[in-house]
């Protein structure tokens, strides 16, 4: 045993490069979310194309659905849109919309200009509800269970390897 | 000639003292003094090393309104503290809880600081104890047992060797 013990600073060093290279592979950009596991926040907001018409989150229990939050000022969301037409195409899961501090002319052009996947957009002029869902960096993806609480969130644009690798299987629990 | 510099002088210097009052006068002074104190605990999660009290993403103007807000609507600061938590995780304090998840991050610099000061102490007391003559002799030490830079000259000049 003593004779081991001139192992130790190398031990020691070990574990901080082990620290070091984990923290090397984060993201410092993806927060983990306190929001996981927890019943989505409730609101009430009009529909980006008709004011008059307002969805409550409890419209949506009982059933699976997905919330991109998205804007036509962010470029990062261009990138992700056609994943998004192609999601709806295939009917993976209903894709809320929740246009984030946008203008309604902007966003509906853009959704005229790229196509629209979403069942339905959230008009959120005042960002008041992203505050509430915890958003800071658009495009943010949510994914809500039959009861209403939140299962997992995306930061960043959507990539077929998330959408493949984590969205599919865990909507399949999730319905199944 | 001198009477109209002096007024456009005076009148520029109005102007100027107007422009500097104006922008406090159009909050509530303690209401401000207040938001900034708590906008200087929480982290701006768009640029991550500012408080959302420096900086100006648009995320950070909407939280900063949000902090007004709740002040004038009667909130505690820690009401405040846990609304923002709540939402984006205790990332966002600059003073992060002690709890299970966090001890690492209060505890690990000062342990590694404690562990490598105390095996410097072992190290050295253990090296105090040591006799001299296990210590390799210093090049510039002049003692009488050194050759002389002289002696050393002429030696390495001997030919057998």
């Amino acid at each position: 045993m003593k004779k081991l013990k001139f192992l130790i600073p190398l031990a020691v060093f070990l574990g901080l490069v082990g620290f070091l290279l984990v923290g090397l592979g984060l993201n410092p950009r993806e927060v983990p979310s306190p929001l996981i596991g927890k019943p989505a926040p409730a609101f009430d907001l009009p529909r980006l194309d008709d004011p008059a018409q307002r969805v409550r989150t409890q419209d949506l229990h009982g059933k699976v659905w997905m919330l991109n939050v998205w804007a036509s000022w962010c470029a990062a969301c261009r990138d992700e849109h056609p994943l998004l037409v192609e999601m709806a195409r295939r009917k993976i899961v209903p894709i809320y919309g929740l246009d984030y501090k946008d203008s309604r002319a902007a966003g509906l052009q853009t959704l005229s200009r790229f196509g629209d996947p979403y069942v339905v957009s959230l008009f959120d002029a005042d960002g008041r509800v992203g505050i509430d869902w915890g958003v800071y960096g658009v495009p943010e993806t949510f994914i809500i269970d039959k009861a209403g609480v939140i299962r997992m969130k995306h930061i960043g644009p959507l990539t077929p390897d998330v959408v493949r690798d984590k969205i599919e299987p865990l909507v399949r629990q999730l319905n199944g | 000639m001198a009477r109209w510099i002096v007024i456009l002088t005076l009148a520029l210097l109005a102007g100027w003292t107007q422009a500097k009052e104006a922008a406090p006068a159009a909050a509530d002074p303690v209401l401000e003094a207040r938001m900034q104190r708590i906008a200087l605990e929480l982290r701006c999660l768009v640029c991550q090393n500012q408080t959302i009290a420096d900086s100006n993403a648009e995320l950070a103007v909407d939280l900063r309104n949000q902090v007004r807000e709740m002040i004038s609507r009667g909130d505690s600061d820690q009401m405040i503290i846990d609304y923002m938590t709540a939402r984006y995780g205790d990332f966002v304090l600059y003073r992060p809880p002690l709890k299970g998840t966090t001890l690492v991050l209060w505890f690990g610099p000062a342990v590694l600081l404690l562990g490598g000061l105390a095996t410097l102490y072992v190290v050295l007391r253990r090296r105090n104890r040591l006799s001299p003559d296990q210590f390799e002799p210093d090049p510039d030490d002049q003692t009488p047992a050194m050759p002389t830079p002289a002696a050393t000259a002429t030696r390495t000049t001997r030919p057998h060797d």
